[in-house]
């Protein structure tokens, strides 16, 4: 029996995810209002003075965005396990790691950009300076893929699970740890006037290795959760 | 002897260390004999069991 | 066969190693035991006391022996892990959740003696420096491999899942071993060394040394109790967990 090249179903895997999204796509904004809302909770908390949430903007974001992310982690493979097409993916002929990553691609371009485009506005309720947005970008635009594609292999870990919640946030957060203190590094540095290459491409460095190594950690992952 | 409680002055942060490492070993090793007395207590009921629907069957 | 080879294959067998694992527990708790008495006396009597820290310094003889079980023990749950993971052996799967609370345990003594020591020493309980914050995710990392074994049912896929959790994990111990030597932190670099002369008068050295010694053997000790019980319930519906039951009830 003969199947398509391994382009094709990526590509139709690409399309369905897609559709699936955009079928929901009043979801999307979930993610972005979780996020707004955790931001708005440290004036209060804090008091409204400039100074104060200036000095704390850029982590604030970061830490507001990873927990916004490692909410919407779950919504990775629940339906596709639901439904049983995720064992369909398992079974495929085709390279599961590749599959993986076109299904944690479609994840980061419709969870997590929103999360990046909105990242200025969070900046402005919080007073962040101006020159350090640039930099905040840039550590969101190399971390968020990272956070992706860590906490799609502790998701594969998990699948399955009814109250997953605490648990995948214990899992992922101590993986978590570094990248943060990389991108709070470097936006700590910009704040500062001080260079900020070298976290940036420490987090450059890391998606790199993630890019090849996660989607193979989490195809292993999801062998022995659904074994 | 005193002088030995006292650690030179550091005694209560020496003697709470030196507690914490025995307690939590202490702890360390006594759950697995209570896990032990539960375990063996589960395997005897199902012995019994099985036995029950052995003779029953039989 | 060599009989070696064939010894190594016997302790995969549960009842070969429970019986095994029965024998060798008083030993191994007498010498933990014995260890601990000398190491103890040696650093809190006999060793004389820093020229800087005074009497505090004696908290070095169980912290440093904990922090250095800590990552033992990751090590030796994660190579368990990888051997579970790769050959599926039964007996890997269990030593490898065992170890985990065991490592748990040494990971939360070091943070908290390590704390208590930085109160006099530095004035402050805690510090975000390179080495506390690892020694902190590492502890972490062992709570996330305790809860996902527990979280799955089936108890074999429990352990393999947990054991990939595990080694995933493992790049955090380089980071903690190298984190004094990589950036700048408030905790001291080594002063023990492996190769080369260590840093520290041999009088406070030995009661060190013998200190790791008898963690290792309590380590052991725990080890062999927990991996007894755990193979016990995995197996309950065997013929040797029923036979190892009634023959308690008797006794």
């Amino acid at each position: 029996m003969s199947y398509g090249s391994s382009t094709s179903a990526c590509r139709a895997l690409l399309v369905r995810d897609f559709s699936l999204v955009w079928r929901r796509r009043g979801d999307a904004l979930n993610p972005v209002l979780f996020a707004v809302m955790v931001v708005m909770l440290f004036p209060f908390a804090l008091g409204p003075e400039a100074a104060v949430l200036a000095r704390i903007s850029a982590g604030t974001v970061l830490v507001a965005l990873l927990l916004a992310g490692l909410l919407s982690l779950d919504a990775l493979f629940r339906s596709d396990l639901e439904d049983g097409s995720l064992e369909q993916l398992v079974l495929s002929p085709h390279p599961l790691p590749l599959l993986l990553a076109c299904k944690i691609l479609v994840h980061w371009l419709t969870t997590a950009l929103p999360l990046i485009v909105a990242a200025p506005v969070l900046g402005e309720l919080l007073y962040l300076p101006r020159d350090v947005l640039p930099v905040l970008m840039a550590a969101l635009a190399l971390s968020t893929p990272l956070l992706s594609l860590i906490g799609a292999v502790c998701v594969a870990l998990t699948v399955g699970m009814r109250r997953s919640g605490m648990l995948l946030a214990l899992l992922v957060l101590p993986l978590y740890v570094p990248v943060l203190i990389f991108a709070a590094g470097a936006c700590n540095a910009a704040q500062q006037g001080l260079p900020v290459l070298a976290p940036l491409l420490w987090l450059g460095a890391a998606l790199a290795l993630a890019l090849v190594l996660a989607p193979l950690a989490c195809a292993a992952a999801l062998r022995i959760s659904l074994s | 002897m005193s002088e030995f409680f006292h650690m030179g002055g550091y005694g209560g942060y020496v003697w709470s260390a030196m507690a914490i490492f025995i307690g939590v070993l202490a702890l360390d090793a006594i759950a697995p004999l209570l896990k032990r007395r539960r375990v063996l207590r589960e395997l005897r009921a199902r012995a019994r069991r099985a036995q029950k629907r052995n003779e029953e069957s039989a | 066969m060599n009989p070696l080879v064939l010894w190594f294959h016997k302790l995969g067998s549960p009842p070969y190693f429970y019986r095994l694992a029965g024998r060798l527990l008083p030993w191994l708790w007498g010498l933990a035991l014995i260890g601990l008495v000398a190491g103890l006396y040696g650093g809190l009597v006999l060793a004389p006391a820093d020229y800087q820290q005074s009497d505090a310094f004696r908290i070095i003889y169980v912290h440093v022996p904990s922090a250095w079980m800590s990552l033992f023990i990751y090590a030796f749950m994660a190579a368990n892990g990888f051997i579970a993971l790769v050959w599926r052996i039964k007996l890997s799967e269990t030593l490898a959740m065992a170890a985990a609370p065991i490592g748990a345990a040494f990971t939360a003594i070091c943070l908290a003696t390590g704390s208590i020591w930085g109160k006099p020493m530095w004035g402050t309980w805690w510090t975000w420096d390179a080495r506390l914050t690892s020694e902190l995710v590492l502890l972490f990392l062992y709570l996330g491999v305790i809860g996902l074994y527990h979280a799955i049912e089936d108890r074999r896929q429990a352990s393999r899942a947990a054991a990939f959790l595990a080694l995933i994990g493992i790049v955090n111990l380089p980071i903690v071993h190298f984190s004094v030597k990589w950036w700048n932190t408030l905790h001291q670099g080594s002063t023990v060394k492996l190769f080369g002369p260590s840093l520290i008068d041999s009088r406070m050295l030995w009661p060190l040394l013998v200190m790791a010694l008898a963690t290792k053997f309590l380590f052991a000790a725990s080890l062999l109790s927990r991996a007894r019980v755990d193979l016990l319930e995995l197996e309950a519906g065997k013929d040797w967990a029923r036979q190892v039951a009634l023959a308690g009830e008797r006794a």
